[in-house]
């Protein structure tokens, strides 16, 4: 039998007194791949936010049970040391922050937090320029402010670069393939797909399933005012495809 | 949940000071109080010349006439300049012949600020000029430079070793009649440093005087004077700090530089004076006249400073560009945190034909900090093609602190071209939670993002100090976090 990556139960949430999530009971094995879609405003993003840890969400009941322990009262950064990524909807600009030193950084907070040795710069560079190689940027980018100027295809793939260098267990996809062309959500898809392993799990937060098609998910939920109202394989993103949210209302 | 970020940011700000120590020295020092016998005194125990006891007279009674200048947006309690002691310096038993005699009690104080003196252990490359209270205590590598021609001593050296040159220069880029606290410190200076690099010299080593206020209710007043002659370069650089102190402390410099023709100094300056502590009690109030004049043709000055100490800061290192196709720059991070006010900027005066001048000003406030960024751009009728480029960016840690901008531009001549932008900005949750998510701590997310905002400036500063000043951020930022 597989073992638990991550399990919600019976999760309620808010923000400034605003219920936003509803109950959710979700169970993810280790190598699964879970789709989350639903339309805008059904609280998919905030489930994303929730459970990598951002504050100023009230959770009023439940709790969040990653491998084995519950992870509610632990700030985002040690979440991030014990394997949780989120790669975001919207990456922010950090202007005047190289990404290399950026990532750097982040590599060796997560390694010290493992008691592991630091990457040397340059140990770190090669690297670093293998992986911009292999999601199809130029080396000019390692010497760019994080986030700042890019284009939306460029923000999407400098996230898949850093869950390949974080190395995490537990991905949270949030809206990736959204502002992608078809050549750069395929790339996307790829730099996932050779993440994926039997120990590696993913939700992906999506309106649309074009993306579907490269990634071979294993479960598809549908999520509706804050709840889970319908959960099957990869066959429901398909009918959801065809007949629309309308049929699920 | 999990502590939440602002009570986080509270903590990551309010920290403690590093240099706040004192160190225990018998002093000579002369009663409290301000008249013209406490500048006899002074120019006295200087052995000065008379010429200079009478400019600082004249200095005095003009000092006399002015009023406190009340336009900064500083808020303050009145200083009493006659309970003040203008004159401290370590007791001395002979004078000193080499390194060997100074106090070891004082060698020791400047390595505990990570300025070791002895000339084996210092940086290489980098000769020091230590000035200790009201006076001078030693200055390295003097023997080195001397066979440059450079000349870098105490500015008490340089009175009785180069009075020509004092006598040619001294208050022709700030005169006493300039501003209160210029017109003050000509009367009531005690040292300082004087450089002088000859034609066609680039100075081989980095300079640098490094001022420590040790003495209780004591003001320091200290003069730096540099001149570039023809095609010569040097890059200085300043460092200040002082003890915890729970009184107000007055520190008021005046800074002059020069360049001739083809000439360039490059100007750094990290402030570190005693900020105060967390309640905004103590600290220093430092209220300094820098100016650079670009005399000749092609010459350049440029200006860096790191602001993070003082209670108080009224600074404006500013550069008259007189010579044709002169350049000035100035490149600033300025610090408030808890409730340490400052009001800096520059001004470049254009004169002469094709001048050219940057401004770029980063202000930082946190905790309670005010932070104003006051500049000038003036182009003079006659100046033609002339260009600047001003760049002013604040940032706010937190919701208790403020950022405020003035910039003054005065265009005469039509040709002209003058740029300028301004940002404020807030140190996102959004920045620091994806910084938190990638695993990096708040603590380590707020100097990273700080670094980057201060980036351009910098990397404007000599190599070893661009590292240190990146430290000296850190610190001033850092805390206890729970």
């Amino acid at each position: 039998m597989k073992n638990n990556m991550l399990k919600i139960k019976k999760l309620s949430a808010g923000i400034e007194g605003k219920k936003i999530l509803n109950n959710i009971n979700l169970d993810i094995n280790e190598g699964e791949f879970h789709v989350i879609m639903g339309t805008n405003g059904t609280g998919k993003s905030t489930l994303g936010n929730i459970l990598s840890g951002k504050d100023n969400y009230q959770i009023s009941s439940g709790d969040i049970i990653y491998k084995g322990e519950s992870i509610i009262d632990l700030p985002p950064e040690e979440r991030a040391h014990r394997g949780i990524f989120m790669s975001f909807q919207y990456p922010i600009s950090i202007p005047g922050v190289n990404t290399m030193h950026f990532l750097r950084t982040a590599v060796n907070s997560i390694r010290k937090s493992q008691n592991k040795e630091e990457i040397e710069p340059g140990k770190f560079i090669k690297i670093f320029k293998e992986k911009l190689e292999l999601i199809g940027l130029k080396n000019e980018f390692s010497k760019r402010s994080v986030n700042d100027g890019f284009s939306g295809g460029e923000k999407k793939r400098f996230e898949i670069i850093q869950m390949l260098l974080l190395n995490p267990e537990l991905i949270i996809l949030d809206e990736t393939d959204s502002g992608l062309d078809i050549d750069a959500l395929k790339i996307v898809a790829e730099g996932i797909n050779t993440f994926r392993t039997k120990k590696n799990s993913f939700i992906l937060i999506t309106h649309y399933n074009r993306i579907l098609k490269y990634l071979n998910p294993d479960y598809v939920h549908v999520m509706l005012n804050g709840t889970i109202v319908k959960s099957g394989d990869k066959n429901l993103a398909l009918e959801l495809e065809e007949k629309g949210y309308e049929w699920i209302k | 949940m999990s502590k939440t970020t602002k009570q986080q940011i509270e903590d990551i700000t309010s920290s403690e000071y590093q240099y706040g120590f004192t160190t225990n020295i018998k002093e000579d020092r002369i009663p409290n109080g301000l008249n013209e016998n406490i500048v006899r005194t002074i120019s006295t125990i200087k052995n000065e010349p008379k010429w200079l006891l009478d400019w600082r007279l004249k200095a005095y009674k003009h000092w006399l006439k002015m009023p406190e200048p009340k336009w900064s947006n500083l808020h303050y309690p009145k200083i009493d300049f006659n309970d003040l002691c203008y004159y401290s310096a370590p007791k001395k038993k002979k004078q000193l012949q080499s390194l060997d005699e100074v106090d070891p009690e004082l060698l020791a104080t400047y390595d505990k600020l990570g300025i070791p003196l002895n000339e084996q252990k210092m940086l290489s490359g980098v000769a020091v000029d230590a000035v200790f209270d009201s006076v001078s205590v030693v200055t390295t590598f003097k023997e080195t430079l001397k066979k440059a021609g450079v000349i870098f001593c105490s500015f008490s050296e340089a009175v009785q070793d180069y009075p020509h040159l004092i006598k040619k220069y001294l208050g022709k880029v700030v005169p006493y009649t300039d501003n209160y606290y210029a017109a003050l410190n000509s009367a009531v200076f005690s040292d300082g440093s004087f450089v002088y690099i000859p034609k066609g010299t680039r100075c081989p080593m980095e300079l640098s005087t490094y001022f420590r206020i040790n003495a209780a209710n004591t003001g320091q007043f200290e003069r730096t004077l540099i001149i570039a002659d023809d095609d010569s370069y040097v890059s200085y650089l300043e460092g200040c700090t002082a003890p915890m102190r729970d009184e107000n402390q007055l520190h008021a410099a005046v800074v002059e530089l020069i360049t001739l023709e083809n000439a360039e100094i490059k100007y750094s300056t990290v402030q570190n004076w005693y900020p105060g502590d967390k309640n905004g009690k103590g600290g220093i109030y430092n209220f300094v006249t820098k100016r650079g004049l670009c005399k000749g043709y092609k010459s350049k000055i440029s200006w860096t400073q790191i602001e993070t100490g003082s209670a108080l800061t009224w600074k404006y290192p500013s550069c008259i560009l007189k010579g044709n196709n002169s350049i000035g720059e100035f490149y600033s991070v300025a610090l408030s945190n808890n409730f340490q006010q400052a009001d800096t900027g520059t001004k470049m005066i254009h004169i002469g034909n094709n001048t050219k001048s940057t401004i770029i000003s980063k202000g930082i406030s946190a905790g309670h900090g005010q932070q104003t960024y006051r500049g000038e751009v003036r182009v003079m009728k006659n100046a033609k093609n002339a260009r600047n480029y001003s760049e002013c960016d604040s940032i706010l840690i937190g919701d208790n602190c403020g950022a405020h901008t003035f910039p003054y531009i005065d265009i005469k001549n039509s040709t002209a071209k003058i740029e300028h932008e301004a940002t404020t900005s807030k140190i996102g949750e959004e920045q620091l939670f994806y910084c938190n998510q990638r695993g990096i701590s708040t603590e380590d997310a707020i100097t990273l993002i700080i670094n980057g905002f201060c980036k351009s400036v910098f990397k404007e500063l000599p190599m070893e100090f661009a590292v240190e000043a990146q430290k000296l951020m850190e610190i001033s930022l850092e805390g206890a976090i729970g």
